[in-house]
């Protein structure tokens, strides 16, 4: 019934069914796309590597210091290098997931169900990315600390500890619902926008919404180097 | 489907949505504001606070997405219409 108000496809997905599992098809495709473009530029960049960098290996290094400047910001000098690839992959791999599905025409693509997007709009990659910022903070505290990595729960005062069980729980939670909402949000704005004026108006939508994937893919990095950085301070 | 479900759907989606706007949209004022009176006192200091201030943002947008994601549930996922 809603669907027909509006011609946004929420909650229609391709399935399908691998080992008994249903997987939502449209986005590990474009995931798989995603992956593809990152991993040919890193290779295309690298492949004739020289003093005097120019062209594709120019770029590839501005951006390796960028993404280590996300994590050297929050860790500092001393912790940051070996968290710079876990940092540089999420922020990668968002920024041109969202960037993909803002820019890229996928509505001209037929899919039987659904439709191609970005891969962060569905809820299970977003949380799969969020887990992982768990764990390897937990693994980050119980290689720097090991067992005394515990002492962080009664921090200020003992009865701090249910707070502070209660925030692992949170972190992944609002990690996962930031990323998902934002490009949903913004994915529905637009298509309704092109539902009621389909030339010209959705334009500033859309500018904002590429501002805004690209600012959250910076917010997922710098929350989960931050969270890492908390657990082994 | 019952139609007083679904009304009440849509009706709790906008509301959901709605409060969940105003206190996020206060508070990102007046961080937008320190942002801009800060900026003013030390124009050099414009790469860290612009950095804080997208994170502070992002933390107070998410509790708007919050609400959101109760709105997207009870138009999309509606857990009540099959009852």
């Amino acid at each position: 019934m809603f669907f027909s108000l509006a011609a946004v496809e929420v909650g229609t997905h391709l399935y399908w069914d691998i080992g008994g599992l249903a997987v939502h098809g449209q986005v590990l495709i474009v995931t798989w796309l995603v992956l593809a473009i990152i991993l040919t530029l890193a290779v295309l960049g690298t492949l004739k590597l020289e003093q005097v960098p120019k062209g594709l290996q120019n770029f590839l290094e501005a951006v390796f210091e960028y993404v280590a400047g996300i994590a050297k910001d929050q860790m500092g000098e001393y912790h940051y290098r070996p968290w710079v690839p876990f940092v540089g992959t999420l922020f990668l791999f968002i920024f041109v997931a969202n960037w993909l599905g803002a820019l890229v025409p996928w509505k001209l693509i037929h899919l039987p169900e659904g439709e191609l997007a970005a891969p962060t709009n569905d809820i299970n990659t977003t949380v799969a990315l969020s887990l992982l910022t768990s764990i390897s903070y937990f693994y980050a505290g119980f290689k720097e600390k090991g067992l005394g990595f515990f002492a962080r729960y009664i921090q200020p005062a003992p009865f701090f500890l249910p707070i502070n069980i209660l925030e692992d729980f949170t972190k992944p939670l609002s990690l996962s619902f930031r990323l998902f909402g934002n490009i949903l949000a913004d994915e529905i704005v637009v298509s309704v926008l092109c539902l009621l004026v389909p030339l010209f108006i959705p334009l500033p939508v859309m500018v904002l919404g590429i501002f805004a994937s690209s600012v959250q893919a910076l917010v997922f990095a710098t929350l989960s180097a931050a969270y890492i950085a908390e657990s082994i301070e | 489907m019952n139609p007083i479900v679904s009304g009440a759907s849509v009706i709790a989606a906008g509301l959901a949505i709605g409060l969940a706007a105003i206190g996020p949209g206060i508070g990102q004022g007046t961080a937008a504001a320190q942002a801009v009176e800060g900026l003013a006192r030390q124009p050099e200091a414009e790469g860290k606070i612009r950095g804080t201030l997208l994170l502070s943002l992002a933390f107070m947008e998410s509790l708007t997405i919050y609400g959101l994601v109760v709105a997207l549930c009870l138009l999309f996922a509606n857990p009540f219409v099959g009852a």
